[in-house]
């Protein structure tokens, strides 16, 4: 397996999970300012539940499915022998260790291997699942210190529709309801733009991209 | 010729001549086309899909018909509860709508056992479901999201598994042709839809109820229903009714047909969306296309068994 592209296992189980995600929440993707396909991308969702990433890839097409890959937590996905292998074999997951007092490894050097080795990244900006009545998390340095160091890659922001209420934290089993996932268009880091205003500036984007309050989309 | 044979090559007749006149249209039309015009090649393209899968399910039988249907309402509940309040402590009876009610009331039907398909949902499910939701704790809306879950599975599931039910009426002098009655309810019904749409286009004033819908006038109303019934006459060679017990059976499902695309458009009003979903292009979801099966398949049905069985 070359670290650029897909093993077999992973383009069958990635093709099985598609097939699955569409099955059970017929989800579509809406292109509403970027194209399906482009150059290398970070895209970075909001997160509530484990499905979001397979949302996600189900969304891209096969060939930038193939070479995208999600940043998860290690902590919780090398916890045990089976969310070893799904992380490792049937999935495709960069694995980042969150907690930095016991880490071995750089979360960004790890992120930036991957990108170099020209993985797309499907990226958590808010750092975990968010469990709380708030649409969006505030979003941590990672997505700037990315787009600081890779300023050629796209930072595509997505809004995943309805996820958390078909596979909450700590449920087995889906719930079928509509899901979407809306990509909204790609956001450049300005020339001496601030971490801070720029994080803001993103959030503010991906939350422009949820459907408004009163159900109009 | 066989009575299927002739059904479908009349469909395909129908279709080939809308492809044809759109086609046409389409040519003789300013570019970029115009968003009716879109619509109406998407609708027609979509029609194709449909008919071809129903057809394919009707070869397969019984069985097939069923399977079809049972999809329809996984489709339609899913829709629907998409768009309704659920909290966190609905989830196990939200799961027990799709994996137990779904299967159990189309293996009711399969194994033609009328006296519990008829009461499955409305007596056992309709109770069993706010006692499960109730011991979850949550009592907030509690009115509120139990009301939404039992209309939601009278509407995409009890509602639609009468058309499959059709099949199972012993009419006497109908034996083995049950799947000839379903496919005269749904050529009917949704033949009306069309119908009142191209009627409602052409001289279309005024608004039956401007509220809910702009788009349902009483020209395509009474314009859709009455050509729809002279359809149904004109179809009775696929059931054991004379043409004026057809063509009034038809008129019966039609106008059953336009309330359950009223309401349907009440509750899509009520909820601010425009469709059900994004399943079928330029129809919008499965609920969009069956809304008017949902009201008239039930009373169809029992109107058929206490009339003719």
């Amino acid at each position: 397996m070359s670290a650029n592209g897909a093993s077999l296992l992973q383009t069958v189980s990635g093709a099985v999970l598609a097939g699955l995600s569409r099955a059970v929440t017929g989800v579509r993707p809406i292109w509403a300012g970027s194209a399906p396909y482009g150059r290398q991308r970070i895209y970075f969702a909001n997160h509530a539940s484990h499905g979001d990433f397979i949302l996600v890839s189900t969304c891209l097409p096969f060939a930038e499915r193939r070479r995208t890959a999600a940043v998860a937590g290690a902590d919780y996905w090398n916890a045990g022998p089976i969310r070893r292998f799904i992380s490792g074999r049937m999935l495709r997951t960069v694995l980042v260790e969150r907690n930095w007092v016991e880490r071995t490894a750089d979360p960004m050097q790890v992120m930036l291997a991957a990108l170099d080795a020209g993985q797309s990244l499907i990226f958590f900006p808010e750092g975990t699942r968010n469990m709380t009545e708030e649409p969006l998390l505030r979003f941590r340095s990672g997505l700037y210190n990315l787009a600081a160091l890779r300023p050629d890659v796209e930072l595509v922001p997505c809004w995943i529709e309805n996820m958390s209420r078909v596979l909450p934290k700590g449920a087995l089993l889906p719930v079928p309801l509509l899901c979407r996932v809306v990509f909204g268009a790609p956001l450049v880091l300005q020339a001496g733009e601030e971490r801070k205003a720029f994080l803001e500036r993103a959030r503010a984007a991906l939350l422009a991209l949820a459907p408004r309050k009163d159900g109009t989309r | 010729m066989s009575d299927d044979t002739r059904l479908f090559l009349g469909l395909v007749s129908v279709l080939v001549i809308a492809s044809l006149v759109a086609g046409v249209l389409s040519w003789r039309s300013e570019k970029p086309l115009p968003a009716t015009l879109e619509n109406l090649n998407a609708r027609i393209k979509a029609w194709w899909i449909m008919v071809a899968g129903i057809s394919v399910a009707f070869l397969f039988g019984t069985g097939g018909v069923i399977l079809l249907f049972a999809f329809v309402s996984f489709a339609a509940l899913r829709e629907y509860v998409t768009l309704t309040n659920t909290r966190h402590a609905d989830r196990w009876t939200l799961l027990g709508m799709f994996l137990i009610i779904v299967p159990v009331q189309y293996y009711l039907i399969w194994i033609d056992w009328y006296g519990l398909y008829s009461i499955f949902i409305p007596v056992y499910c309709f109770l069993a479901m706010p006692a499960l939701t109730a011991m979850r704790g949550d009592t907030s809306r509690f009115l509120e999201r139990v009301s939404e879950q039992q209309w939601g599975i009278m509407l995409s599931v009890y509602c639609i598994s009468h058309v499959p039910a059709l099949v199972t009426l012993p009419i006497p002098g109908n034996e083995g042709r049950g799947l000839l009655l379903i496919a005269f309810l749904i050529a009917t019904v949704q033949g009306s839809d069309v119908l009142q749409y191209i009627f409602g286009k052409l001289f279309g004033r005024h608004k039956v109820a401007p509220s809910i819908s702009p788009s349902k006038t009483w020209e395509g109303l009474v314009g859709g229903i009455a050509s729809a019934s002279l359809l149904g006459a004109g179809l009775y060679w696929l059931t054991p009714f004379s043409p004026f017990e057809a063509g009034g059976l038809a008129a019966l499902a039609c106008i059953m047909g336009f309330f359950g695309g009223l309401v349907a458009s009440a509750i899509k009003r009520d909820r601010g969306v425009k469709d059900w979903g994004h399943m079928i292009e330029g129809h919008g979801g499965m609920l969009d296309r069956a809304d008017s099966l949902v009201f008239a398949a039930p009373v169809f049905f029992h109107i058929v068994r206490y009339a003719w069985t």
